[in-house]
């Protein structure tokens, strides 16, 4: 079905291009002029992503050269005994945790979700939900932020009382669960839910695409529903699931509002997912730093944004190459 | 056509008088009418008008608003502006001559001063603390109405020595309250702040070896509840039972106050007593004749004064080659340090007015300020 209709596209714009041929000078300066802003367009992305990066680079100089003794003389909040890289560290691993946590709480969901409005809603109601998850990744982050401090941060407080209580022997649960609950496992619930749209879009796209020779004829075999899903939805969908989560990992990587107003901060390399005063992101604390920090101060916040871009680029050049290794095989050519 | 011209020209008259009503009903004057309000400025008070600049402590953000307001309504000619910079950024803008004055957490110290000298005709500076905040102990434990703490339990808790509600050491200072059996969840701001740098400054000196750190704007003990802001503190007090800390009294809301304790009474925070404690405490030496800054005596035994404040300093010049500029300088600060700029700055951040010793020797600082060479 689709290949028809890509087909049929080339062949029939020559033709349309052709047809006006006395007025071909100035189609020809417009076409080229198309071609010129269209090819700068793309050469701007490249030039942005070259200016952020020589921008990070550059100011973040001073604190990259500078001793840790120095940082830590000249910086107030920045720890004793440590260096730059020290100070980095437990960022990162805070920002990963978070986004790691947040993406095993949103991927199953989302694929739920998806699956359920491409493959089990009537139509009228897949659309009209389509659209509402749509609606959902409109909603500004610090709305979320708002929402999960105030409003569901003391809903969850229970559960998490609970779950330190009945699974408190696994180390990542170990209590006693922080009251009130301004932990990294309330956060990634929050930035679960706002990373939830964006994988479930694009997990339904995926699932539409599927085959349909291939659907029915796993259906004509006898199998269920589920069983045609398994077989034919699924593995062709497999590398747009994996870029989709990609995407929704980059997003939870750079939140910055929703962690600022959720968590109690911390520098630690902590697994302990229930206490506060444990973790950190490097977005969020950027934006809490920044206001009352000194021009060094400001230098090593950027080098902690340098590591960000670092590890968002890292993310998604990893989604590239699983996606790019599995195309052969998805049958999405 | 001539129509729609008849009724856009009636809509534009009608606009303009509604905005003229307007302005009439937002003056301070009760008994002026519409005409003369309008006019008034342009007969009477023609003399000042221009741009003033500052810039400096966010703490000042919220009174300096009511500030900006106040003054405009009697000079509407004059633009104030403040850049809520930071304490440092603003002295820094100031000593460059950036901004016409600052505010700051801090006074100038000697390399300042030394800059000062240069950047102000004459060499001297002023710098009056026009606004004094207190600081509330808030706690989140709804059946108890009243604590003391003093400031050795006050230390134990903050630095987390004190982990449970019913500790002796809590009980031994409120024997009428009945303190349940609950974890304490000490809360203090994530960012760095001016209140955190009081707070700790008062547990430093006050405490003794209850806490064992310096005085800074960032909390020194990691690993508990922090959040950004005041607000943010408050919230997450209001979010937690058991749950304790530090903001600006005005913003405590339904929370408990803790009452501190001061020689061998406790106190509650007031606007009064929070004045009383800088007008007792003794004025550092060595300074100009104008420059008013007060070494806050933390450890004061003096009954009805509450140590706990910050203590917000304006700073300006006491000569301004710029003529101009010396005249709103000293309007302003005038108008800052008056009765009524002290009630609107009380109002608008619940900050404390000062005592009238100190605004008579503000007023005569202010007084001081030269313009011109």
């Amino acid at each position: 079905m689709t290949t028809t209709t890509r087909r049929s596209q080339p062949v029939g714009s020559p033709v349309g291009e052709r047809t006006p041929r006395r007025r071909r000078w100035p189609e020809g300066r417009a076409s080229r002029a198309f071609r010129w802003l269209s090819t700068g367009a793309g050469a701007l992305i490249l030039l942005v992503l070259a200016a952020v990066a020589l921008f990070l680079m550059i100011r973040a100089w001073p604190a990259m050269t500078a001793g840790g003794d120095v940082l830590a003389d000249e910086i107030s909040w920045f720890p004793d005994d440590s260096s730059l890289l020290g100070f980095i560290g437990p960022l990162v691993f805070g920002t990963l945790l978070a986004a790691a946590l947040a993406l095993v709480i949103a991927t199953p969901i989302s694929i739920g979700i998806a699956l359920f409005i491409s493959h089990y809603a009537p139509r009228r109601l897949a659309n009209g939900l389509g659209y509402m998850v749509d609606l959902l990744a409109a909603i500004p982050s610090v709305i979320y932020g708002l929402w999960g401090a105030i409003w569901l941060a003391p809903r969850l407080e229970p559960a998490w009382q609970w779950l330190s209580g009945t699974l408190g022997f696994i180390p990542l649960f170990a209590g006693p669960a922080s009251d009130p609950p301004r932990v990294i496992l309330t956060v990634a619930v929050v930035l679960g839910a706002m990373i939830l749209p964006i994988i479930t879009a694009v997990c339904r796209e995926v699932f539409l695409q599927a085959p349909r020779l291939h659907e029915e004829a796993a259906l004509a075999l006898g199998a269920t529903r589920w069983e045609m899903i398994r077989m034919a939805v699924l593995p062709f969908g497999r590398s747009g699931i994996v870029s989709a989560a990609m995407l929704g990992l980059g997003r939870a990587l750079g939140e910055t509002m929703a962690v600022l107003m959720i968590l109690s901060p911390g520098a630690l390399y902590s697994f302990n997912l229930l206490r506060a005063g444990q973790h950190q992101t490097i977005a969020a604390n950027i934006a809490l730093q920044f206001p009352e920090a000194n021009p060094l101060g400001v230098s090593a916040l950027i080098a902690t944004g340098l590591a960000l871009f670092v590890i968002t680029l890292a993310v998604n050049m990893a989604a590239r190459a699983i996606v790019a290794r599995r195309k052969d095989f998805s049958g999405a050519n | 056509m001539n129509v729609s011209l008849h009724r856009r020209v009636g809509a534009i008259a009608l606009t303009g008088a509604l905005a003229l009503s307007l302005a009439a009903c937002g003056s301070d004057n009760p008994v002026g009418e519409a005409g003369t309000d309008v006019d008034a400025p342009g007969t009477t008070e023609t003399e000042l008008s221009g741009d003033l600049a500052g810039a400096g402590a966010s703490t000042q953000e919220a009174a300096m608003g009511a500030w900006r307001a106040g003054f405009q309504s009697t000079y509407p000619d004059v633009t104030v502006a403040y850049d809520p910079v930071g304490s440092g950024g603003g002295r820094t803008q100031f000593l460059n001559g950036g901004v016409a004055f600052a505010g700051s957490d801090a006074p100038l110290d000697e390399d300042e001063l030394a800059q000062a000298e240069e950047r102000c005709a004459g060499g001297e500076v002023i710098e009056i603390p026009l606004y004094i905040s207190p600081i509330a102990v808030i706690y989140n434990l709804p059946d108890v109405e009243q604590l003391n703490l003093s400031p050795e339990v006050l230390a134990g808790i903050f630095n987390r020595q004190i982990t449970t509600w019913d500790a002796p050491e809590i009980a031994a200072d409120n024997p009428d309250a009945t303190l349940p059996d609950l974890p304490i969840t000490p809360v203090n701001r994530s960012d760095e702040s001016g209140t955190t740098e009081n707070f700790t400054e008062y547990l430093a000196a006050t405490a003794g070896d209850a806490w064992p750190h310096e005085a800074s704007g960032d909390w020194p003990v990691s690993g508990g509840q922090s959040a950004q802001g005041t607000s943010g503190v408050v919230q997450t007090v209001n979010g937690g039972e058991g749950t304790i800390g530090y903001a600006d009294a005005s913003q405590a809301g339904q929370l408990g106050t803790a009452r501190i304790k001061v020689g061998e009474e406790w106190v509650e925070y007031s606007p009064e007593a929070s004045a009383a404690v800088v007008a007792a405490s003794p004025r550092a030496e060595g300074r100009g004749e104008h420059d008013i800054v007060v070494e806050l005596d933390r450890t004061t035994t003096e009954p009805g004064t509450y140590p706990l404040v910050l203590v917000s300093y304006s700073i300006a010049c006491a000569g301004y080659e710029d003529e101009t500029q010396g005249e709103l300088v000293q309007a302003f600060l005038g108008y800052v340090v008056s009765e009524e700029g002290q009630e609107a700055a009380a109002g608008a951040a619940g900050s404390a007015p000062i005592s009238e010793e100190l605004r008579s020797d503000a007023e005569a600082a202010i007084e001081a300020i030269t313009a011109g060479a």
